[in-house]
């Protein structure tokens, strides 16, 4: 692979990831924002909170399945261990 | 000692073959596993929450109990009572105006006892100065999240006795 395609591949992977982060961090305050609402007393917007968070998941798990995909497509770019006398054959 | 001798790999390194850095290393795929799951928890508790709310709107009546006499609270008196369970402790006071008022006795903020307070015409919780209003149940100052649930109560002759519970009365 040239490095051209493999700088495109980490950065891509990269951007899915923060996004994968940004997604959680939007679901926990979905989950803070129902309970409060279900505490006190507000039990309609339940339904709808969970379909939210669950397109969330699908959205990551969808996401998952790219970095998946590209990760190995591209094999590793750089050799998983630096540490150790010996060489894992 | 020659260099063959010293670049030699020990013998037990062949029969245990694991690489202790390597076997410490977390792929990127391995971390947005790690990241899926926890979302997927969280939308797991989501659908808690939800299955709670359908059940809980398919609760039954709240049962009627006499819990005083009215002619027993005089203006600034207080009596506490459970309701609509033994472990749900609540009071009862008579507010300076003569109107009878109830609420759950726990703070919305971290289940403190709540109290009245006549001279303030206030519930107050010690823990964190969180105050409500005697009238709504709403917070007034203070770290609680919510209003205090209030206990529905009716008149009969003398007796009073609780009929329900409003959560989050709105002022």
């Amino acid at each position: 692979m040239n490095p051209l395609e493999r700088r495109r591949r980490r950065s891509a992977i990269g951007a899915a990831m923060a996004f994968v982060i940004v997604l959680l961090i939007v679901q926990m305050w979905l989950l803070t924002a129902t309970l409060e609402s279900y505490l006190a007393g507000h039990h309609s917007v339940a339904g709808i909170a969970f379909a939210v968070s669950l397109s969330l998941t699908l959205i990551c798990g969808a996401l998952y399945v790219m970095v998946m995909r590209l990760d190995r497509r591209g094999g590793t770019d750089s050799p998983r261990s630096s540490g150790g006398p010996w060489q894992i054959e | 000692m020659s260099d063959d001798v010293k670049n030699q790999r020990p013998v037990w390194r062949e029969e245990f073959s694991v690489d202790a850095p390597e076997d410490a290393y977390v792929l990127r795929r391995q971390f947005t596993k790690f990241l899926v799951l926890t979302s997927a928890g969280m939308a797991c508790g989501n659908g808690w929450i939800w299955l709670r709310s359908l059940t809980a709107d398919a609760r039954p009546a709240y049962p009627e109990v006499a819990i005083a006499r009215a002619s027993e609270i005089a203006a600034g008196a207080v009596r506490t009572f459970s309701y609509p369970r033994a472990q749900d402790p609540c009071i009862l006071f008579r507010r300076s105006t003569g109107v009878l008022a109830a609420f759950s006795q726990k703070c919305t903020h971290l289940s403190c006892a709540v109290y009245y307070s006549a001279e303030r015409d206030r519930l107050e919780c010690p823990c964190h100065d969180g105050f409500f209003a005697p009238d709504s149940g709403r917070v007034l100052q203070g770290p609680p999240p919510r209003p205090l649930p209030r206990i529905r109560i009716e008149q009969r002759g003398d007796d009073i006795f609780a009929v329900g519970v409003e959560e989050g009365a709105e002022p």
